[in-house]
């Protein structure tokens, strides 16, 4: 790596909207890693989408943390000059594509959560967030929606489907409690507004799983020991190569444009 | 019999048509007043998959505002043989078109 990476002086608000930036960055570029490789042009064009409408996601959340910070940080590099360990996304959202059937069970295991999540920071009391809420509300639901939808079908669909989708779902589902953590940093958020408690939500994204789960024929884990970690910063290896790959440019070729 | 309506190639389909994903048509409705206008296939497994396929296809830049999918075996076409029988009957009735009335200027565009 050629540059160095840049400190960023995480206040509780910059964090908070770093995480859910990394989310969605993440998450975004794992499903750009489709490009060119989707089972059917369809979906490729699926795949796409939701993957744009995440990084713009993470665009507007970078934009608002840098904005926080003030320190002269922008959007490009949050994304490209820090490393792994400044990274402060799920566990979840790094975990490779896999097979078709694990992309979608992590695209379902997030965006039940996302989607009840983004509906209520619709009334975050900082209107930045209220506004990247309202925004993202409407692009998660239609993600939920394509997610579930597949799960079922794959889930219902022939023996070799249905043991691949038990087997990413079986796969991802410790990668799940990350989701609902709070830590004493955005208790803080909680308390002032500014954030909700991932916890409140955990009911409604037990029902979509168990929803879909039921109707895709699929068994649901037991919910048993959780991955942890990533959101100070203690991912797996799989996220030093995302990284690689996709701070390469900017790391080589400082300031490199189109 | 009339076979079935050929899939406009809009844009390149993937896959031979298989049981499992058969072609469907995509109509898209523009705007409101407007009719829903054929705009290309895809395939998908169900009716469902479709209308979410021809959202992801052909909506991206804020074309629709309603989307009709029709299972492209539904469709039932008119034979080529038979076009001279069907529609060459018209070509002297040039008395449909309304251009043989003088329109007022104060009429503007009609």
């Amino acid at each position: 790596m050629a540059t160095t990476s840049i400190a960023v002086t995480e206040t509780p608000l910059v964090l908070y909207a770093l995480r859910r930036a990394d989310d969605a960055l993440i998450l975004g570029h794992r499903l750009s890693e489709w490009t060119g490789h989707a089972p059917v042009l369809e979906e490729e064009l699926a795949l796409a989408n939701i993957g744009l409408d995440l990084i713009g996601q993470a665009r507007a959340l970078y934009s608002y943390a840098a904005e926080c910070e003030a320190a002269g940080h922008d959007e490009d590099g949050f994304a490209y000059l820090r490393d792994a360990p400044q990274y402060r996304n799920l566990l979840l959202v790094e975990q490779p594509n896999g097979d078709f059937a694990h992309t979608m069970a992590r695209q379902l295991i997030y965006s039940a959560f996302a989607d009840p999540y983004w509906r209520a920071m619709t009334g975050s009391a900082d209107a930045t967030l209220a506004a990247v809420a309202a925004k993202s509300e409407k692009e998660s639901a239609y993600h939920l929606r394509h997610a579930a939808e597949w799960m079922i079908r794959l889930g219902d669909g022939t023996a070799e489907s249905h043991r691949r989708a038990q087997a990413a779902v079986d796969a991802l589902w410790p990668f799940s409690g990350e989701l609902f953590e709070a830590d004493r940093s955005e208790q803080a958020l909680v308390a002032s507004g500014v954030a909700i408690d991932p916890a409140t939500l955990r009911a409604e994204w037990n029902n979509t799983l168990d929803r879909v789960l039921r109707e895709a024929a699929l068994s649901r884990p037991e919910d048993g020991w959780m991955q942890s970690g990533g959101r100070s910063g203690r991912h797996s290896e799989r996220l030093g190569h995302l990284l690689a790959e996709m701070q390469h440019l900017q790391r080589t070729y400082p300031g490199a444009i189109w | 019999m009339p076979t079935p309506a050929k899939p406009t190639p809009a844009m390149p389909t993937p896959a031979k048509p298989t049981p499992a994903m058969p072609i469907w048509e995509v109509f898209i409705r523009s705007r409101n007043g407007l009719a829903h206008k054929h705009v290309g296939s895809l395939h998908a497994a169900d009716a469902e998959m479709a209308l979410q396929a021809a959202r992801d296809v052909y909506t991206r830049r804020g074309e629709g505002l309603s989307i009709w999918v029709v299972p492209s075996a539904a469709i039932i076409a008119s034979d080529p043989a038979d076009r001279d029988s069907l529609f060459a009957p018209t070509a002297d009735k040039i008395y449909r078109h309304p251009t043989f009335y003088e329109v007022p200027d104060e009429v503007g565009h009609m």
